[in-house]
């Protein structure tokens, strides 16, 4: 049984059950999306606030609910730039499966690394935040 | 057939170890592959025909005077003959090689689609087709104004008899481009009364039988059908060889598909004239390997026997929808009365995926996604769904399995 849970720790179920920024705000400032035509999954980014927030509106599985919900508590406060920068160590980690302690909760989703045709599920949030960060520049 | 010789003729134990990839492990579980659907595994037979030939007869058909080259040109043609004979087409000049179910459709949409049907007609398909007979007639839609025509199914997952009369009210259709057995639902068309309904009303048929072709003895001569397609990858035959069947005087009214050698009567700079069928639509060299491992394929399957198949078959789905209709908040999509080995079903609160990765975990191989058919996602009301399919060499306890790692499934997400 443990095995076969892994990638479906706590950390990542709790987030997916229970999620914090989920629902499009009646304001926002940026807005960016994602699809993985391979599995229909679909995710809508907005950025509120001045960038002090982020939300998701998703439908999809659940490594990708929890991603979009771990990307929007690490992102908070962060430039733009800084963002790009995270989304690569992201993007870095869950490809190498190797945690970068600088990532937190994020390396919640390093098991990803085990399994090639989930990786896009992982990244899928961080794609919509960057196409949503694009609108600013 | 008797239940007594039934038994006798398919020992599962035996038919098991002619697929060596079935020992195999998985994250060091035992192996369970319930993805035949998407491209079956390949028995030893077919293994030893393509290396046997690569060892001991190999050269390019059709060309060389030298002895090797007409000992392959030979084994490539039998071929031929053996897949006539396999779904009963009246001659084998109607049996043209292809690389895929896909390609044989995109063939008749090119040719046939373009030299026969003219800006105006019609052509329906039906609501759950896979990809591959959707896109080849959009393409033609577009390209030659053709108008493409998509018939209900029935929420029990069967083709709609009505809606289909609509469809063909108004005299225009030319085509009606159908599944023989759906890749999502396992429901089988009734393929005879499709025939008989398309031609009363002036149309041609064409038949996808890339799902029906593995479970059931094809006779396209009982069926009446015009056009009929597979690939033999699912047929336990290697990739890169299809099927495309066609009645002979469409096929010798159809002009090339692709240009180039073996497709010629004769060249020159001003003017090149077509060979007869089949050869005018297998232009270059064909997939001689994969054509020999078709045939072996055809030779294992037919040893074995279609009564046999299907009632294994049969057997499966059967004790398949008892098992998984018993696990709560699992829904099966479709529930036609002729239905075989093919079945999708989604968990409330768990995207197919999830269900995928953690079935994997589990040595459990199934698919999930929209299964190339993303028109027939959007009818069900789903986005993905999983999907386990069956072969000749599924077992009980496979499926015992399954539905065991179902239930681990929703434990995770409890
Ligand atoms: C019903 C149906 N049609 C067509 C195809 C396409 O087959 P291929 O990819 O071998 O061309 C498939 C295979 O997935 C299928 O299930």
């Amino acid at each position: 049984m443990s095995e076969t849970a892994e990638l479906y720790q706590t950390l990542i179920m709790d987030r997916t059950k229970n999620p914090r920024h989920a629902g499009k705000p009646a304001k926002f400032d940026l807005e960016g999306h994602g699809d993985n035509p391979m599995c229909g999954d679909r995710i809508h980014v907005y950025v509120a606030d001045n960038g002090t927030r982020v939300n998701h509106e998703s439908r999809g599985c659940a490594i990708m609910i929890a991603s979009a919900e771990l990307m929007a508590d690490a992102v908070v406060g962060l430039t733009p730039d800084e963002v790009t920068e995270r989304r690569m160590a992201f993007e870095a980690m869950v490809n190498s499966g190797t945690p970068n302690p600088a990532l937190g909760d994020l390396n919640a989703l390093s098991g990803v690394s085990e399994y090639r045709s989930r990786i896009r599920c992982a990244t899928l949030p961080w794609s919509a935040l960057a196409e949503a960060l694009e609108g600013a520049k | 057939m008797s239940a007594a010789l039934k038994t006798e003729s398919f020992d599962i134990a035996a038919i098991r170890s002619d697929f060596p990839i079935l020992s195999q492990t998985v994250h060091g579980k035992k192996f369970v592959y319930l993805d035949s659907g998407a491209s079956a595994q390949k028995p030893r037979a077919v293994i030893d025909a393509m290396v046997n030939s690569m060892e001991t007869q190999y050269a390019n058909v059709h060309r060389g005077l030298h002895w090797m080259s007409e000992r392959t040109s030979d084994a490539y043609e039998a071929v031929r003959d053996k897949t006539a004979k396999f779904i009963n087409a009246a001659s084998r000049e109607e049996i043209v090689f292809t690389r895929n179910a896909t390609e044989s459709i995109n063939l008749i949409a090119h040719t046939y689609g373009r030299a026969i049907l003219q800006p105006g007609d019609a052509i329906v398909i039906s609501e759950m087709e896979h990809h591959a007979n959707i896109v080849p007639w959009q393409m033609l839609r577009d390209s030659h104004g053709v108008e493409l025509r998509v018939a209900k199914i029935t929420d029990s997952g069967e083709v709609d008899f009505a809606s289909l009369e609509e469809k063909f009210a108004d005299g225009k259709v030319k085509l009606l481009a159908i599944t023989h057995m759906s890749n999502v639902l396992g429901t089988y068309a009734p393929v005879e009364r499709l025939a008989k309904f398309a031609h009363a009303h002036h149309a041609k048929i064409l038949l996808d039988g890339s799902q029906a072709v593995v479970h059931r003895q094809v006779d396209v001569q009982a069926i009446d059908a015009d056009f009929y397609v597979f690939s033999g990858h699912k047929l336990y035959g290697p990739t890169g060889i299809g099927v495309l069947y066609a009645k002979r005087e469409l096929l010798d009214a159809m002009p090339p598909f692709l240009g180039g050698g073996d497709m010629i009567a004769s060249v020159s700079y001003e003017r090149s004239t077509w060979a007869k069928p089949p050869y005018r639509f297998e232009a270059g060299t064909p997939a001689i390997i994969e054509t020999i491992g078709l045939g072996a394929a055809i030779d294992y399957v037919e040893a074995i026997g279609f009564p046999a198949i299907a009632a294994h078959e049969r057997a499966l789905t059967d004790h398949a929808l008892a098992v998984l209709s018993n696990i709560e908040g699992l829904h099966i999509l479709g529930s036609a009365q002729d239905r075989g080995g093919v079945i999708s079903f989604t968990m409330d609160g768990v995207h197919a995926h999830d269900i995928a990765t953690l079935l994997d975990r589990q040595g459990i191989a199934v698919r999930a996604g929209h299964h190339c058919a993303e028109p027939l996602m959007g009818r069900l009301g789903v986005t993905s769904t999983a999907r386990a399919t069956f072969g000749l060499y599924t077992t009980m306890e496979e499926i015992d399995a399954l539905a065991t790692g179902l239930l681990r499934v929703k434990q995770v997400f409890a």
